[in-house]
């Protein structure tokens, strides 16, 4: 501390050399540019183009029965992704924090693989065990399934991620007065366990819907993209794009983006509920 | 909670990994690895996957530069600084996260595609976005935009700004607070920001498949790479390509579980 | 470490991410061609000719004029490929499945309108239109009409991306014409195939992975992708219908082209007997006919795009993605054509 005070004194005498670098407007300016340039422009361009043909064309390209029934089935399998993993990466997270396994460290880490393994590598990965030739005789390509097993894997690791750090800070005090007090185990879960975790779980769920919603890389090859069947809402914009339509590439992707948009909110919501919490 | 009830917990959790996360890595790596090394010697260093891993590398350190000057930057000015729309935002900052790459692509190619009017302008004056690598750059930008921002603010937020303060009533320049103070005492979480970040640009796919126009040799990715060999039926080269991506996204993992501060990533 | 060193090693930091951002990443593009005298032919094809360039062009590299060129290439949709020249993919060499992906190029002004003037007509390659089976052939698919037959399935791919899915849908017209239909007869016969097609993919090549990953009974596919297909170790058999198709893919230099004398000889060179020989290896029909020619079956009812009109008059009257008879048997469908 004191080196880094004697440090501090000598720019005092060099402080007169101003540079102008970083001031907060230039760092703001760059920020902003840098957003607008990478990010809110070309969010604003698709939500524009989506109207070309007005706004009976923007609903003529969203109810066509194939882009009505990719919103539905992306909306759904995301529901059902998100929900498995609300149980599943609470049950995990338990066992991360609660017991003592061997190899507990391992788990840890690998938990994470599916937000470091790039999505196309997910969907080589998958089709290879639940393809049509799998290794162990279970075939899920051209099935709903095929794609709640891919988004079931990318999203893994969000509620799990939420749910530790807040199971770590509970205290372990409250569950033992409360069971000194005789309450049951069910009551402990239910009355102290589970209100200080749940907002946690709620964000990390709401995440791994959003993330679900915009998944495209690890479905694309399982899915078999069967339109009407499996065909979800990222994989048919990619068709719509290939297939030079833009009108009906931007307006589903409009209805995803203000579906995301939603979804984000919610989580603001719910993270400034787990602020008031603590 | 009682022996049974434990058992019953760990055999489901196990099972559900196992099924989802050990078994499916577990098989590639076998298939890879299968017909022993000199088939994945033989695809690996051909010149056009040296050219995948070259552009998939070039375009990364691109990005995540990139994001890690707007990642400080956005950082600073949300802990430090109070302004008019600075709520909206943070809240813009996170908006990437729920974008899906395909819809990254696309929005991308419909401002700066050659036939769009800005795009069309660009390539009157020689300059190419999509189909080219500052496109991709963008795109990779753009999926990998929130996590150097989230990784530092909460940590630059826990210093707070006394020693700043002080260092600035003793005369210090801006520059010098920001280099001699600030950025030593967020290195840690930056270090954490840009491997995932850079875990995340390196194997992006969808948003880069769009923009990209997978010419091999030029703006064939690895991701795309792995894909087109899996298509022309080079499974052992898809696999073994694969398996290197693989290998990556574990070195990533590893490093940030070392570099993971307290705090942890905040997204949103 | 003193924190002024420190202080030091992080302002460098900052500074050479700055300049690398500024200078590596914007020019990263521009300056893709030097390589030391070398010249780097880009090549955009559609997406099933992509194994037999990667021999042709170790063929030619090895020739005086190959000898210092380099390729870039790309492999895709033929019709996604042609709106990505057109949309300012860079290309010295294009080839598309068919005539009408070259004429957007043309009409774009990035292809000469005199692309055709050669004894081929600016084509390269040849090949016609086969159904591809199971191994074995549980179904007894051997002709146009098995295919609408109850229960099966057919993979063919999106007539508005894919080159190849408009060989087909015209061979399947043609042949049902041979069947003795009429021309209202065959538009039913089309709109019933497509009725029994459960996914269009965007390329043939696409189509091939789902046939092969077990979904559906029949796959129209170009007679060198059926090839490729067995020829990697792919369990399917196909046959030739005694009435097809007579696919003729385009290849052109164009005018856009940095390096046209280089693109020429390459061009040139896929004329030549050792890059036909390499095309007629990898299941196509090699267009200069020599003695070295394989013996591909010839179907006794072969027929090419001329018995439609060509190719002007097909896109109007088949592919308008409004008016055409295929735009509206896939608008009943539910498959949004509008732009």
């Amino acid at each position: 501390m004191s080196q880094l005070a004697s440090e501090l004194r000598r720019p005092a005498v060099r402080a007169r050399v101003k540079r102008p670098a970083l001031g907060p407007s230039v760092t703001g300016g760059f920020v902003v540019l840098f957003l607008s340039v990478v990010v809110l422009i070309p969010l604003a361009m698709v939500v524009y183009r989506s109207t070309d043909s007005g706004w009976g064309g923007f609903w003529h390209q969203v109810h066509s029965p194939f882009a009505w029934s990719a919103l539905e089935l992306t909306i759904v399998m995301s529901l059902i992704a998100a929900l498995v993993n609300l149980v599943m990466g609470t049950a995990i997270a338990w066992l991360l924090v609660r017991d003592k396994l061997p190899g507990q460290r391992v788990l840890d880490t690998i938990i994470d693989l599916p937000f470091a393994l790039p999505t196309i590598v997910a969907g080589v990965t998958l089709i290879l065990l639940f393809g049509a030739s799998s290794p162990i005789g279970i075939n899920l390509a051209y099935a709903r399934s095929g794609v709640l097993i891919a988004l079931l894997f990318v999203t893994l690791p969000f509620v799990v991620r939420t749910v530790q750090p807040v199971l770590l800070e509970l205290d372990h005090d409250m569950e033992e007065a409360a069971a000194s007090l005789g309450a049951g185990r069910l009551t402990i879960f239910r009355r102290i366990i589970l209100p200080t975790i749940a907002p946690a779980v709620a964000a990390g769920t709401t995440l791994a819907f959003a993330r679900a919603l915009s998944e495209f890389g690890s479905t694309v090859l399982i899915s078999g993209n069967l339109p009407g069947k499996t065909q979800v809402a990222a994989v048919y914009i990619y068709g719509k794009i290939q297939e030079d339509s833009v009108t009906g590439a931007a307006a589903v992707s409009t209805v995803l983006l203000a579906v995301s948009l939603v979804v984000l909110v919610l989580l603001n919501v719910i993270q400034r509920w787990v602020a008031r919490r603590d | 909670m009682t022996s049974a009830s434990r058992w019953g917990l760990r055999t489901v959790v196990l099972a559900y990994l196992a099924f989802l996360l050990v078994l499916p890595v577990g098989v590639i790596l076998y298939r890879t690895f299968q017909h022993g090394l000199s088939p994945i010697f033989d695809t690996l260093t051909t010149s056009e996957a040296a050219h995948a891993y070259e552009i998939t590398l070039i375009v990364a350190l691109c990005a995540v530069a990139l994001n890690t000057v707007f990642g400080v930057g956005a950082a600073v000015l949300l802990v430090r600084h109070r302004f008019p729309g600075r709520r909206i935002l943070d809240a813009l900052i996170d908006l990437p996260i729920a974008v899906s790459p395909v819809v990254v692509g696309l929005a991308l190619t419909l401002v700066y595609g050659s036939r769009t009017s800005f795009g069309g302008w660009l390539t009157d004056h020689g300059i190419q976005i999509i189909f080219s690598l500052p496109g991709m750059v963008m795109a990779t930008s753009f999926v990998a935009l929130p996590l150097v921002v989230r990784a530092v603010a909460p940590v630059l937020a826990e210093i707070g700004d006394e020693q700043e303060q002080a260092a600035a009533t003793l005369g210090a320049s801006a520059f010098q607070r920001f280099t001699r103070i600030t950025l030593p005492s967020i290195r840690g979480a930056l270090a954490y920001g840009v491997v995932l970040s850079l875990a995340r640009a390196l194997g992006e796919f969808g948003a880069v498949a769009v923009v990209s126009g997978r010419l091999i040799g030029k703006t064939e990715t690895v991701p795309l790479y792995v894909l087109d060999l899996y298509n022309n039926f080079n499974q052992t080269g898809a696999y073994a390509a694969a398996t290197s991506l693989v290998l990556v996204a574990v070195v990533a993992l590893v490093a940030s579980r070392f570099l993971r501060p307290r705090g942890g990533l905040n997204l949103s | 470490m003193s924190s002024r060193k420190r202080g030091l090693a992080a302002g460098v930091a900052v500074a050479g991410v700055a300049a690398l951002t500024l200078t590596g990443c914007s020019g990263g593009s521009a300056n893709a061609s030097d390589g030391g005298g070398k010249v780097k032919l880009s090549l955009v094809a559609y997406s099933t000719p992509q194994a037999a360039y990667e021999k042709i062009i170790k063929a030619f590299q090895a020739t005086p004029a190959g000898k210092n060129v380099e390729f870039q290439q790309s492999y895709g949709a033929s019709g996604d490929q042609s709106r990505a020249v057109a949309s300012g993919l860079a290309a010295d060499v294009v080839e598309f499945s068919l005539q009408p992906d070259m004429q957007r190029l043309v009409d774009a002004k990035i292809v000469s309108p005199d692309w055709d003037k050669n004894q081929y007509k600016g084509m390269v390659t040849d090949s016609v239109v086969v159904i591809a089976t199971r191994k074995g052939n549980p179904k007894h698919i051997v002709d146009w009409p098995d295919l609408v037959k109850p229960g099966v399935e057919v993979i063919t791919p999106n007539p508005f991306t894919s080159g190849g899915a408009r060989w087909n849908l015209m061979a399947a017209y043609g042949g049902s014409l041979a069947e003795g239909d009429d021309a209202n007869a065959a538009n039913t016969y089309l709109a019933e195939l497509l009725k029994h097609t459960p996914v269009q993919d965007n390329s043939a090549r696409d189509s091939l992975q789902t046939f092969v990953q077990g979904k559906g009974d029949a796959l129209l596919s170009y007679e060198n992708d059926a090839i490729f297909a067995q020829q990697n170790g792919q369990a399917l058999d196909y046959t030739v219908p005694d009435n097809t198709i007579l696919i003729e893919n385009p290849v052109a230099v164009t005018e856009t082209s940095q390096h046209p004398t280089e693109a020429k000889a390459f061009v040139d060179f896929l004329y030549s007997d050792t890059a036909q020989k390499i095309f007629s290896d990898n299941g196509y029909r090699p267009i200069v006919k020599s003695d070295a020619t394989m013996n591909f079956p010839h179907p006794s009812g072969l027929f090419d795009i001329t018995k439609f009109g060509g190719w002007d008059t097909v896109m109007t009257r088949f592919f308008d993605a409004d008016n055409g008879i295929v735009g509206k048997i896939e608008q009943g469908l539910g498959v949004p054509t509008s732009k």
